[in-house]
C-alpha cells in the first residue's frame, strides 16, 4: 500500500522583492507503507517544502497529495513531524511535553500522563520527567520529542533533518536510538492490537517483522551517510531552484543495522560512491549559484 | 548546589556593599549640612527625616496615606493589565484590526500622562478613582505592547509543531500564544508596577485628599523639605520591597528559563 504519494507536485514561492521562486518543480514520488525513505539533496533544494508539503502546513501550487490513498486537504491527520529546531514546549516539563498530544485528543490528564511516563522509560528519561527543556542536553531534548512524536502512534513520521544539531557522537546515538524504535514496532504490533480489542491478531503467531506495523519514516537529511544508514530508499533531490528527483536507489542493507560498524562495511561504501557520484553534482551546482 | 551557594556568598557581599553605598551617601549628606556647605532649608537632612518619619509611623498617619497610595496602584495594575492584555491579544489574532488602530494607539501613548490628571480629576473626583485611571493609563500601553509582541513573536516552530500533534485553533492559543505571550507580561511585571505606582503617586500630587503625593505635596506648599524628602523616601523604601516581591514571583512565574 502506498502511503503517500505525490503526484507531478511543484511549489512556488512569492519572494521579498515581489518576484517569484520555484522551490519545487514537478516532483512525483510514492512512497509505500512501513518504508523508511530518506531524502537528499544540497541545501535550499526544497527538501523542507517537500516534507511541508507532505504535513499539509504548505499546499503545493500545483499537483496532487494524497495520503493513504485519500487526498489531503488541510493538515496530515495521519503524520508526526520532528522539526530540525527544537519544538518542545520550554513552559511544559518533559513529561507534559510529551503528553501533550494525547492531552490534545482529549485523553483524560492521568491515563495521559500514565502513558507518557510508560514513553519515558523507553527512551531513558524517567528521571527527568518534571525537568524543563532548557535543563536537559540537546540529546535528551531529541529523545523527548521522539516520545512526543511516537506516544501518537500516528502511521507516518516526517523529519526534517532532526538530528544535525547534535555532535557527531551524540548524533549517531540518537540514530540507533530511532532505528530501534522503529522497528521494535513490530513486536509492539500485536500489543496495539489488543488494546484495540482485536484478539485475532494476538492469537496469530510470530507476527514476525511485518513491515504493515511499522512507521513509514520520510527523513529528510543532507547528509548522504545518514540516509544511507538509515534509509531503506534513498531520494537525491536537484539542486534549487526548481528541485526535482534526480535519483532515488534502494539500500539493501540488512536491519537491524549497527550504526558503529556499517559505516566501513564494503556493501555501505560501494551504495555511498553510487549515490555520491549523483549528490555531488548537485551539490557543486547549488555552490555555484550561491 | 556549588554555583548556588557560590552565588549567595556573591549576593551576600552584593547586599553589604549596597548597605555601605547607602550609608555612605547619607553620612556624606549628614555632614555637608552640618558643615554648612549645604542648607538644611533646600535639602534637609538625614536626621530630620528620621526623626518626621519616626514621628509619621508613631502617630500612625503613615499608613492610612500609604495605605491609600497602594490601593490606588494595585487596582490601577489590575485593570490596565486586564485591558492591555486583552486588547493586545485581540489586535495580535486580528492583523486588520490592528492596522487600522495602529496610528490610534500610537497618538495616545505619546500623550503626556500629567496632561490628563487634570481632566481624570474633573471626571473621576478626587477620590481615588481619578488616581487609579491616571495609573492605567500609563500600566495599560506596557501590557498591551508586550502581550503584543508575544502573541506576534509565538515560535512558528512551536506552532506548527502543536498543530502537527493535532490542536485545535483554541488549543493552539491556550497551550501556545498564551504562555508565549505570558513570558512577555511576567518580564514587563516590575515596569508596570512602576508605573502604576508614578501613576498613583503623581495623581495624588495633583490634587487629592489622602495618599503619599498628597503628603508631599502638601510639605511642599509650605517648603517643608524634610516632608518632602521624607515622603519620597517612603516611597522609595516600598518600590524596593514591592520590586522584591514581584522578582520572587517572576523568577516562580518563569522558573521553567533556564
Amino acid at each position: 500500500m502506498t502511503a503517500l504519494e505525490l503526484e507531478s507536485v511543484s511549489r512556488q514561492f512569492v519572494t521579498p522583492d515581489g518576484g517569484s521562486y520555484r522551490a519545487l518543480d514537478n516532483v512525483s514520488l510514492a512512497i509505500p507503507a512501513g518504508a523508511f525513505v530518506a531524502i537528499v539533496g544540497p541545501s535550499g533544494c526544497g527538501k523542507s517544502t517537500l516534507l511541508n508539503i507532505a504535513a499539509g502546513l504548505v499546499a503545493p501550487s500545483s499537483g496532487s497529495v494524497r495520503v493513504d490513498g485519500n487526498a489531503l486537504s488541510g493538515l496530515n491527520r495521519r503524520a508526526t513531524y520532528m522539526f530540525q529546531q527544537d519544538a518542545l514546549l520550554p513552559w511544559k516539563n518533559v513529561r507534559e511535553n510529551v503528553a501533550l498530544g494525547l492531552i490534545l485528543a482529549g485523553v483524560a490528564a492521568a491515563d495521559a500522563n500514565a502513558r507518557a511516563s510508560e514513553w519515558l522509560a523507553r527512551v531513558g528519561l524517567s528521571a527527568f520527567a518534571a525537568h524543563y527543556p532548557s535543563q536537559l542536553s540537546g540529546g535528551m531534548r531529541k529523545r523527548v520529542t521522539m516520545a512526543q512524536n511516537w506516544i501518537l502512534d500516528r502511521g507516518m513520521l516526517l523529519m526534517d533533518e532532526p538530528f544535525s544539531a547534535l555532535d557527531v557522537h551524540t548524533r549517531q546515538r540518537m540514530e540507533t536510538e530511532l532505528l530501534t524504535l522503529w522497528e521494535s514496532a513490530d513486536d509492539r504490533g500485536p500489543e496495539r492490537a489488543a488494546l484495540r480489542g482485536d484478539t485475532n491478531i494476538v492469537a496469530r503467531p510470530f507476527q514476525g517483522r511485518d513491515r504493515a506495523h511499522r512507521k513509514t519514516v520520510i527523513f529528510v537529511t543532507h547528509d548522504l551517510e545518514e540516509a544511507i544508514a538509515l534509509a531503506d530508499e534513498v531520494v537525491v533531490l536537484s539542486a534549487g531552484p526548481a528541485s526535482h528527483v534526480v535519483a532515488r536507489h534502494a539500500v539493501a542493507l540488512e536491519r537491524p543495522r549497527d550504526l558503529f560498524e556499517l559505516r566501513t562495511s564494503p556493501a555501505f561504501i560501494d551504495l555511498y560512491r553510487l549515490l555520491w557520484a549523483v549528490l555531488r553534482d548537485e551539490v557543486i551546482k547549488s555552490q555555484r549559484d550561491a | 548546589m556549588k554555583s548556588s551557594r557560590a552565588s549567595a556568598t556573591h549576593s551576600g557581599a552584593v547586599l553589604a556593599w549596597q548597605i555601605a553605598v547607602g550609608a555612605l551617601a547619607i553620612a556624606a549628606w549628614q555632614t555637608l549640612v552640618t558643615l554648612g556647605v549645604l542648607d538644611a532649608f533646600f535639602v534637609s537632612r538625614p536626621s530630620d527625616i528620621a526623626r518626621r518619619l519616626s514621628t509619621w509611623v508613631a502617630s500612625g498617619t503613615l499608613w492610612g496615606h500609604l495605605a491609600t497610595t497602594l490601593e490606588e496602584s494595585l487596582l490601577g495594575l489590575t485593570v490596565g493589565a486586564a485591558l492591555g492584555i486583552s486588547l493586545g491579544f485581540g489586535f495580535a489574532r486580528s492583523p486588520m484590526v490592528a492596522r487600522v488602530f495602529d496610528p490610534y494607539i500610537k497618538m495616545l501613548n505619546a500623550v503626556p500622562r500629567v496632561v490628563l490628571a487634570p481632566l481624570f480629576l474633573l471626571w473621576f473626583g478626587l477620590g481615588i478613582w481619578s488616581k487609579v485611571a491616571l495609573a492605567v493609563t500609563l500600566v495599560f500601553f506596557v501590557m498591551f505592547f508586550n502581550t503584543y509582541q508575544g502573541v506576534r513573536d509565538a515560535d512558528k516552530v512551536l506552532i506548527d509543531n502543536v498543530r502537527m500533534l493535532g490542536a485545535s485553533e483554541r488549543q493552539l492559543v491556550r497551550h501556545v500564544l498564551v504562555p508565549s505571550a505570558l513570558t512577555w507580561i511576567f518580564s514587563s511585571l516590575q515596569t508596570s508596577l512602576g508605573f502604576a505606582m508614578v501613576g498613583a503617586v503623581v495623581g495624588e500630587y495633583l490634587g487629592a485628599t489622602r495618599g503619599l503625593g498628597y503628603v508631599i505635596a502638601q510639605a511642599e506648599g509650605t517648603f517643608d523639605t524634610t516632608g518632602v524628602f521624607a515622603g519620597m523616601t517612603v516611597l522609595g523604601v516600598v518600590v524596593v520591597i514591592v520590586s522584591a516581591g514581584v522578582s520572587r514571583l517572576e523568577r516562580w512565574l518563569l522558573r521553567w528559563k533556564a
